[in-house]
């Protein structure tokens, strides 16, 4: 076995540093050592998106990075989003327009709409289809989480018009 | 998918990094975005005693451009190459093929240099810098040097790098005239059926240069010369277009896999040929 | 009475009841990343199991030895069948009376097959180990296709030898699993060589997968102290995990405690029992510790559960003018190298039988062989009941034959031979009683909403331009006139494993006002907390945002046989909404005492019971909960609580209408949907959001298992589809947008006349878009074409007509 490494994650804010085999994966380490099991794996090979964290400000599938690889890194996961008292508005939108069933993919997809929303915050209806297919859901057909998706850019940009 | 144990190396220069390959020899592997190798690494099929990530080092960054002189680090991403405006003037064809690829979050991660270093069949960027032909310059122990990528690639995963060499940048002279990356998939996130890239120089009416390369159709990418020749001085027409598809063929030799048998393969290559060809005229 | 009205819209708008699009109160959890799945459960010491697969379909198993394995640090132990065997466990039954290995005996008879189960310290070291394993295998010939099984001499199932007679009848070859007949031969074959017109087909329903984004897994915990044994698991029926588990483990079933946590979807994946789930158990007990199993994306696809794989044959006759007279249906069924399909016991092609359709057809016959090949076992209900994919898809194939056959429009072929309202309850050829039904309001409707006549002028239009060259592009009109079967079932003929197919809901209310109720179901993604507690909420006039769901833990919820088939809300929505019933009952009786009137006298209005010609004069609800519990009421028992066991008196029959229109690369084959919609009729509809939700995702599913979507074996049964590169999920780009409407027929039937709604879109939809595709090619003299339709089967069809020059 490889020699253990001492790994420094912050991770919503939050520093963190434990010994880890490099080849842990990122998100087993998320999951096991830190216990934020908001993201999930759905397919091991990078295709789901379940797994999908902010990693220094990129979209990241978290099944398909070693912990090794992490070290130092600034992690947002669906946990960092926001709180039970100040939800993010895209985790409203999707309740409110009933984008999600099982909730699986949801923490990944969240995730991955919030930086989407941050390159472009006034996304089409194609460009959120084509922004967000790295995230595969079973259960919804897709049709609402775009519907929250689009809700959500246009609430926040109203909130950042009034605010201007 | 629990990959085997591997030692992790991240050096802060490239002669750090060639002295671990030098070092452990056919037990090592550099990685940069890891989206090609990790996955193999998790099912297995790839094993890696000795795993070198280049992430920190940062010559191997950025895409410098220099009068006409295009130069991508091999650790530019494909989300750079689009985000790019400034080599979207100058190199259209990379933002329009970088978006056909994988899907966002790996396109965060995935790199010039591994999607060209490797000679995986199913990249889109190697048949692209042969569309271009473009430079691809390696770092070994005894200093650098420059194979043109249409040489660089033998057969499938097999290339030109020798192991203890690193694939650093790939520098092009910007294309002229009219370009189109066209690829037939399945669906999001999957390898190309067919894919075509054309650069072609409009001249008077007619083609005055055109350089053709062809993505997964054969267990290289396939710079099709006669392809190209076939345009060069006609204005374009179908009957162009047709002894341009007829010499790819000629060129190409895809297998059957679950994305379908030969005979579609070739038909679908002749296609998407086509198709690019007759936007990159449009365009030029 | 006028002057009340606006009162009591506004009360019974506060109480979410049925019929609103209440937002779920699942969400709140699961939008934060809190949902509790089976991997997130996580218990001091716990150890992971880990599989060592077989990479043959087809070998003897000559050794194994674990000695390496059980060198390397972590490693706790190696289960292979030898040490299943005294505990009798290296084999279980399966669902459909068949037996399966849950370690090779042996021999291994798929690929993927599970041959030694690691348990280590964690999920790296017990990786590490499998591959420290050493199985000497022999290789012994392959049989993927099921009518080269049923000619072969080899034997593959050698445990079964000699046994001439199955769980399901006569074996007429060593690798034939059943014979199931249903309906009258004679009179079929009479009708069929009698008849003006006979349209034959065959065709070959493909193997898939339901593939839920979550895998399956187990986390099993044996505490030693107090002999309970705990289990966490992906199941989609956790009460029937726990009568299996307590008769092959032999520890009483009031010691098991079976949970089934936050699922990520189902789709019939997470009915059946898996070897992942056995082991896990044992390897608790042998270890006194807890054990974790989670399988991985390959795992999942290769061995747990496929669907359909059913090569059938069709013929259908008619008049001449389009009245169909007979229908002739067999089946080669092939179910791997185990018969572990997931159907009721007595029907081991599940509800195959409805392949009449919406259809009235006075006479039909329908035979299914069973085969055993060497691919992996199982045969569910990929969200559908059980083969209702299968029998529509077959039928609404048949329809478009005989409508080419007869050189009719396949629209109006169905018009003329629906089941006609006034006929329901309508006893079909094949044994059913369908509920009810008004087709042709139905189909008239959608009819009308895609213009239907100018969408064939658009396509014969469009051929004309394509014969002309101006196009290479076509267009394809996908017709489906669809009825499901769900909500199993009657317990007299529908059981599992014995277990009568009934279902059921617990409800207590709380002093205060508020409630708990518990079901036998487990939500998987379909929203139960959010529904069944409208159904209580119009039933007891409890808000539904005052009322508790809970399902899954099979030491708390009364027992039932949990959630597939579409069967939550005919059986267990039954059951809450009769055990409201009972509630509001005793609620009456309160009520006239307080009100010191006599039980008659008062009657229940929306949240509460007034007098009789005295609104005025009133009790809520909230205040006859608080006196249940803290008042004497003389011949009253204290408390308010209720629970119903449902025994649908027959099933359900929802039914839809859909039209999908595409348009398709004859070059390229690749097709473009343009169109899709989707008429359902669910009965009651309780929550019309969710409703809607649940038919675009069937319809995705649909889409999925139409274009592309396919567990795919070479001739040496490997699986050539093993991860998501290849067995196609489309992603947000491939998938349009689906326009949604319905109609509302109740069930006569069910308490509060729903039918059930989440895998009719899947069951319409999967002929729709085939329907389509082959539209777009029966210009040019298409009959049939099997799935999946992806690029290059579509560009095949093409390329066979002769439409690339």
């Amino acid at each position: 076995m490889a020699d253990k490494m001492h790994i420094k994650l912050k991770v919503n804010g939050a520093d963190h540093e434990f010994l880890a085999e490099p080849r842990e994966l990122l998100i087993y380490a998320l999951r096991e050592r830190l216990g934020i099991t908001g993201p999930h794996v759905g397919c091991d090979t990078s295709h789901c998106g379940a797994c999908t964290v902010t990693i220094d400000g990129k979209s990241v599938k978290s099944c398909t990075m070693f912990v090794a690889q992490a070290n130092g890194a600034d992690i947002t996961t669906i946990e960092g989003l926001g709180s039970p008292d100040a939800l993010h508005v895209l985790q409203e939108k999707f309740r409110e327009h009933h984008g999600l069933q099982c909730g699986f993919c949801t923490p990944g997809m969240i995730t991955r709409a919030v930086k989407l929303l941050e390159e472009n915050p006034n996304p089409s209806e194609e460009e959120v289809r084509f922004g967000m297919a790295g995230n595969l859901c079973r259960c919804t057909g897709y049709q609402n989480i775009v519907k929250s998706i689009l809700a959500a850019a246009a609430e926040m940009n109203t909130v950042k018009e009034a605010a201007e | 998918m629990i990959p085997a144990a591997f030692d992790y190396y991240r050096p802060s220069d490239i002669a750090g990094a060639i002295a671990l390959l030098q070092e452990h020899g056919d037990d090592a592997r550099v990685i940069a975005g890891g989206h090609s190798l990790i996955p193999m690494m998790k099912l297995r099929m790839a094993e890696v005693p000795h795993l070198i990530d280049l992430q920190d080092i940062a010559s191997l960054k950025g895409i410098t451009i220099s009068g006409e002189r295009i130069t991508l680090g091999a650790m530019v991403t494909q989300h750079e190459l689009i985000d790019s405006a400034e080599l979207a003037a100058k190199a259209p064809i990379l933002r329009e093929a970088a978006l056909q690829i994988a899907d966002p979050q790996v396109r965060y991660m995935g790199t010039v240099g591994g999607n060209v270093a490797n000679g995986d069949p199913g990249n889109d960027m190697p048949g692209l810098m042969q569309c271009l032909d473009a430079d691809i310059t390696l770092t070994g122990p005894d200093g650098s040097r420059t194979v043109a990528a249409r040489d660089y690639y033998e057969a499938a995963y097999m290339t030109d790098r020798e192991d203890d060499e690193i694939l650093v940048t790939v520098s092009f002279d910007a294309p002229k005239g009219g370009y189109a990356y066209e690829k037939q998939k399945r669906k999001i996130g999957d390898y190309a059926t067919a894919a075509a890239a054309v650069q072609l120089v409009k001249e008077g009416g007619s083609v005055a240069s055109a350089s053709i390369a062809m993505t997964n159709l054969s267990d290289t990418p396939v710079w099709s010369e006669a392809a190209g020749a076939a345009l060069v001085g006609t204005a374009c027409d179908a009957d162009a277009v047709k002894s341009a598809v007829a010499a790819m063929l000629n060129d190409i030799d895809p297998t059957e896999d679950n994305r379908g048998p030969v005979a579609f393969k070739r038909h679908a290559a002749g296609i998407v040929l086509a198709r690019a060809i007759t936007r990159a005229w449009d365009r030029a | 009475m006028n002057d009340m009205a606006p009162d009591r819209e506004n009360r019974a708008a506060g109480l979410k009841g049925m019929g609103c699009s209440r937002k779920r109160v699942e969400d709140v959890r699961f939008t934060q990343g809190k949902g509790n799945y089976v991997d997130d459960v996580k218990l001091p010491g716990m150890l992971h199991g880990d599989f060592v697969r077989s990479p043959y379909a087809h070998a003897r198993v000559k050794n194994i030895d674990i000695s390496k394995a059980m060198e390397l640090d972590g490693v706790v132990a190696v289960l292979t069948a030898k040490d299943l065997e005294p505990l009798g466990l290296h084999w279980m039954p399966t669902l459909a009376g068949d037996k399966q290995m849950v370690l090779a005996d042996g021999k291994v008879l798929f690929q993927g097959q599970e041959v030694a189960f690691v348990v280590a310290r964690d999920r790296y070291v017990a990786a590490d180990a499998v591959e420290l394993v050493e199985v000497e295998y022999e290789e012994l010939p392959v049989i993927t296709n099921p009518f080269e099984a049923l000619q072969s001499d080899v034997v593959l199932r050698e445990d079964l030898e000699g046994q001439t007679e199955g769980a399901h009848g006569p074996r007429k070859h060593h690798n034939h699993i059943f014979t199931w007949e249903q309906g009258d031969e004679a009179a079929t074959n009479e009708v069929m060589d009698n008849a003006e017109v006979v349209a034959e087909e065959e065709m070959y329903y493909h193997r898939t997968h339901p593939c839920p984004l979550e895998t399956c897994g187990a986390v099993a915990s044996m505490d030693k102290v107090n002999g309970k044994l705990t289990v966490w698991g992906t199941f989609q029926a956790p009460h029937v995990v726990r009568t299996v588990a307590s008769l092959l483990s032999g520890i009483e079933e009031h010691n098991i405690r079976v949970i089934s946590p936050d699922i990520g979807g189902g789709f019939g994946n997470k009915v059946g029992v898996y070897p992942g789930y056995v082991c896990s158990i044992v390897a608790s007990i042998v270890t006194g510790v807890p054990v974790k199993w989670i399988e991985d994306r390959m795992e999942n696809l290769m061995s747990t559960a496929f669907a359909r794989d059913y090569w059938m044959k069709g013929r259908i006759s008619a008049t001449k003018d389009g009245k169909i007279t007979g229908l002739h249906c067999h089946v080669t069924a092939d179910h791997g190298g185990f018969d572990a399909c997931a159907d009721p016991t007595k029907f081991p092609a599940g509800f195959m039988n409805i392949c009449t359709g919406s259809y009235d057809i006075p006479v039909a016959y329908l035979a299914v062989d069973g085969v055993y090949t060497n691919k992996a076992p199982g045969g569910v209900s990929y969200r559908c009941s059980f083969r209702v994919t299968e029998a529509v898809y077959f039928i609404e194939r048949m329809i478009e034959v005989l409508a080419i056959e007869l050189g009719m429009d396949a629209a109006e072929l169905r018009r003329i031979n629906f089941i006609r309202k006034d006929q329901f309850p309508y006893k079909a050829a094949l044994g059913w009683e369908y509920d009810s039904g008004d087709y042709h309001t139905a189909w008239d409707k959608a009819m009308k909403a895609v213009d239907y006549d100018g969408l064939r002028k658009e396509q014969a239009e469009r051929v004309e331009a394509f014969k002309r060259g101006e196009t290479r592009s076509l267009m394809g009109i996908g017709l489906t006139f669809f009825t499901e079967i769900v909500g199993a079932g009657p317990v007299k003929n529908c059981d599992i494993l014995g277990m009568g197919m009934f279902d059921s809901c617990e409800i207590r209310i709380h002093p205060t006002g508020s409630a708990i109720a518990r079901l036998g179901t487990i939500s998987q993604g379909q929203g139960h907390a959010t529904t069944f507690a409208q159904i209580l909420a119009t039933e007891t006039g409890i808000p539904a945002d005052s009322i508790t769901i809970e399902e899954g833990d099979t030491d708390t919820a009364p027992y039932g046989l949990g959630t597939y088939g579409s069967r939550s809300t005919p059986v267990a929505g039954a059951a809450t909404a009769l055990a409201g019933r009972k509630i509001r009952a005793k609620a009456q009786m309160i009520a006239a005492y307080l009100l010191e009137v006599h039980d008659d006298d008062v009657e229940f209005d929306v949240d509460r019971f007034v007098v009789k010609g005295a609104p005025e004069r009133f009790k809520t609800m909230k205040e006859i909960a608080y006196a249940a519990y803290n008042q004497a009421i003389p011949g009253i028992e204290p408390g308010l609580e209720a629970v119903s066991y449902y025994d649908p008196p027959n099933m359900t029959y929802p039914f839809g209408a859909y039209v999908c229109v595409m348009d398709i690369d004859v070059d390229t084959g690749v097709p473009t949907i343009r169109r899709f919609y989707a008429l359902d009729d669910c009965g009651t509809r309780i929550n019309p959001m969710i409703i809607e939700g649940q038919v675009h995702g069937g319809l995705t599913e649909a889409l999925a298992v139409a274009l592309g979507q396919e567990i795919a074996y070479d001739d040496l049964g490997n699986v050539k589809t093993g991860t998501l590169m290849d067995f196609f999920l489309p992603t947000m780009v491939e998938v349009p947008n689906y326009e949604t409407d319905h109609t509302v027929t109740p069930s006569p039937h069910h308490p509060i006349g729903a039918k059930g709604v989440g895998e009719s879109p899947h069951v319409g939809g999967v002929p729709c878009f085939s329907n389509a595709i082959q539209d777009a090619f029966r210009p040019f003299g298409l009959r049939h074409t099997n799935m999946p339709h992806d690029h290059w089967r579509i560009w095949k069809t093409a390329n066979d007509l002769g439409l690339h020059g």
